[in-house]
């Protein structure tokens, strides 16, 4: 009798224990839209199912630019959440130089994180002095060119199958009374589209030159002259294209109203609520069909110091839980993005994934200009690229000049 | 003091800082504030648009490295001419149209209150929903344009949002549209202070009715009409709301305004020392413009 009751009274305490420890943790993001938020709702699916502890969903409505400056605020003003969605780079760097952020180092050298990641640059992205500061959860490139088959098939004309045949078919689409390419009125966007050109025109090794080692000359050069020739062709046939947000764009190629959209990899959520068929309704052109590369941007995870022990094991948990294979596989699947770790099975991925991860695993891969341009110098240049791809008469020349101008400052 | 010296009874004045005790240590909280939060805060602001701080402030001091990039960056150039522009204009129609309603609701009409209701209603939304209204009214395929063109007018352009040589005048639209009714209200305010004897009197005397208005009544409303002025040109300085959510600063940076580079620069880039270099100069540009105009204004009193 005395043994039971003491049995009982242990379990008790255990579970009493047990309850103590369970922590809500805030997770503060910027996915809202249909597919994301779904993507993220596995997320937090996973961690209250696996865990003792909860998660409360902080989302933040509007784009990163809009979210950051408030988790940012937030971070330096003393309230820190639980953990927050970063892009990978730079964009935490100083948080983490003020030791705002928690050290993941031992976390991640006991799941052997240097070997699970691929490709490593993302980790190295979070590595600052040698220790983890984030966990990367995703891989986003910008290198997509997405086709309408239906604008194409309204205009007569055979889908083009990279960036000089895109341009040949304009005039076909134009006749059609269609917009040959969809583009959103948001620097962002139209300075993502630029690097896209870059990357498949300038080539490879001009576009590190200027991205990673910022060399003034090779952006004042040729390879990079006629990515801004290409450009004002590109700006020429995006004239009419009267939209804002990409989506928006996305959704002009889902209708069959315009013809292409150079856009990253997150379009395709958008086919896959409209119900179309990658190959059959679209189709994708990594790298624009002319070098197939994909950069390695995306999300991570920071998880801000709270002097709490409870918290912190949390903390550590959900980094944990981020990336091991379940998670990765159910996020990215829901997300159209790739998984951070190369030993997990996609199945369900349709062919553009299928492409990007077969480019990914042959390692054709270029850092995201997030990881190596500071947001200072990445701003000045969405300036510089708005004021270009929307004024007709603002000459590629030009344009070059104030463009080797700002990466000769850069830092 | 020389008598109090001679032994007389002292009879010492009240010491001027304790009139009024209890009032001035009401207001001690208030100046408190004042100081730490509006001098400090500014003082703070200034010293460090000398340094190269960027996500977080430290004092690593650059000189006018700051100043130098601010002016020779174009957008800032284009913001500063955007603010101008958009500011002399709205000041000179928001002023008129404010003058002329208010005059015409003067003139005893029926349906007074319905009008000055209607009129005054947009002030009552923020500019964000303000400028939310009019994007959408200025799309050209939901708005004006498509409506217009379904009426049968197949070649109706008016699309001044993504027009880069139009677009402020789109931004000057929805603002004045929620600007004016609140200027009408105050200039109405000062028309009814005016004497009716005054009427009766420019009557009798035969001066045609907006002779009376030029040289009888405005120069009679001229502390409304300085009211009038501080209001709007306070809310000129400060546009920043209406451009977000018209054009965030679009098409290009063909609307950006002064205090949108502000606050891209210090949030979005992370670049504290730039912008505060650059609202170091909007209050320089408002000293500027308000110094003189408090100097007369203290002349004046003390005259």
């Amino acid at each position: 009798m005395k043994k039971t009751l003491s049995l009982l009274a242990t379990t008790s305490l255990i579970s009493a224990g047990s309850a103590a420890c369970a922590v809500d943790l805030e997770v503060t993001h910027w996915w809202t839209s249909g597919g994301e938020a779904a993507a993220v709702a596995e997320f937090a699916r996973l961690f209250n199912e696996n865990t003792e502890h909860t998660w409360v969903d902080g989302a933040i409505a509007g784009a990163g630019g809009t979210a950051r400056p408030i988790m940012i605020g937030r971070i330096t003003g003393g309230d820190p959440m639980g953990a927050t969605q970063f892009n990978h780079g730079r964009q935490a760097e100083e948080l983490v130089e003020a030791g705002l952020m928690l050290d993941l180092t031992d976390l991640a050298e006991e799941e052997d994180w240097r070997d699970i990641v691929n490709p490593p640059s993302l980790l190295d992205s979070c590595t600052l002095d040698g220790r983890i500061y984030c966990v990367p959860i995703n891989i986003h490139s910008w290198q997509w060119l997405w086709l309408s088959h239906q604008a194409y098939e309204e205009a007569g004309v055979d889908v083009p199958t990279n960036w000089d045949e895109f341009v040949a078919a304009a005039p076909a689409l134009e006749e059609a009374g269609k917009i040959p390419l969809a583009m959103g009125g948001q620097p962002w966007q139209q300075n993502g589209a630029f690097g896209v050109m870059a990357i498949a025109l300038a080539g490879i090794e001009a576009w590190e030159a200027v991205n990673v080692d910022q060399n003034a000359e090779v952006a004042a050069g040729p390879e990079f002259a006629r990515v801004f020739e290409a450009a004002a062709e590109a700006r020429a046939l995006s004239a009419r294209s009267n939209v804002q947000d990409w989506n928006q764009a996305t959704n002009m190629l889902i209708t069959g109203q315009a013809g292409g959209q150079i856009m990253g990899d997150w379009a395709q959520g958008e086919f896959q609520v409209a119900g179309l068929v990658a190959g059959e309704d679209y189709s994708c052109l990594p790298g624009l069909g002319v070098n197939e590369i994909i950069s390695t941007g995306g999300d991570a995870f920071y998880f801000p110091k709270i002097d709490n022990a409870e918290t912190e094991a949390a903390q550590l948990e959900l980094a944990s839980l981020m990336l091991s294979q379940e998670a990765q596989v159910a996020f990215n699947l829901k997300k159209g993005s790739l998984p951070v770790r190369g030993d997990v099975d996609l199945e369900a991925a349709n062919d553009c994934m299928k492409r990007g991860l077969e480019i990914l695993a042959s390692g054709n891969i270029l850092p995201d200009a997030n990881q190596t341009l500071s947001p200072d110098t990445q701003g000045q240049i969405e300036d510089m690229m708005t004021e270009f791809w929307s004024d007709q008469n603002y000459t590629a020349e030009d344009a070059q000049r104030l463009y080797a101008e700002i990466i000769a400052r850069a830092d | 003091m020389s008598r109090a010296r001679r032994g007389t009874a002292p009879v010492r004045p009240p010491i001027r800082l304790f009139r009024n005790l209890s009032s001035k240590i009401a207001a001690i909280p208030m100046v408190l504030v004042g100081l730490g939060v509006f001098v400090g805060g500014t003082i703070w602001t200034v010293v460090y648009s000398f340094t190269d701080s960027r996500l977080l402030p430290r004092l690593q001091f650059v000189g006018f490295e700051q100043y130098e990039r601010l002016w020779s960056t174009r957008r800032w150039l284009v913001s500063i001419e955007n603010l101008a522009i958009y500011g002399i204009v709205s000041l000179v129609f928001t002023m008129c149209l404010g003058f002329l309603l208010a005059a015409l609701l003067d003139r005893k009409i029926r349906f007074e209150d319905t009008f000055r209701t209607i009129f005054l209603y947009p002030f009552a939304l923020s500019f964000i929903v303000t400028g939310l209204v009019w994007q959408w009214l200025l799309n050209p395929d939901f708005g004006i344009q498509s409506v217009v063109r379904s009426m049968g007018f197949p070649n109706f352009n008016f699309d001044p949002l993504y027009n880069s040589d139009l677009v402020l005048i789109g931004l000057l639209i929805a603002g004045l549209w929620q600007g004016t009714g609140l200027i009408m209200v105050i200039m109405l305010a000062g028309l009814r202070s005016i004497d009716e004897d005054i009427w009766k009197a420019t009557r009798v005397d035969g001066i045609p009715i907006w002779k009376t208005y030029i040289i009888v009544i405005i120069p009679m409303m001229k502390p409304v009409f300085v009211t009038a002025l501080v209001l709007v040109t306070s809310g000129i300085v400060k546009l920043y709301d209406l451009v977000v959510a018209m054009t965030s600063g679009g098409p290009g940076i063909s609307s950006e305004v002064p205090a949108k580079y502000v606050y891209d620069t210090l949030f979005t880039r992370q670049n504290l020392g730039q912008g505060f270099a650059a609202s170091t100069m909007m209050l320089v540009t408002v000293a500027i413009i308000l110094i003189p105009w408090a100097y007369m204004q203290f002349r004046e009193k003390r005259q």
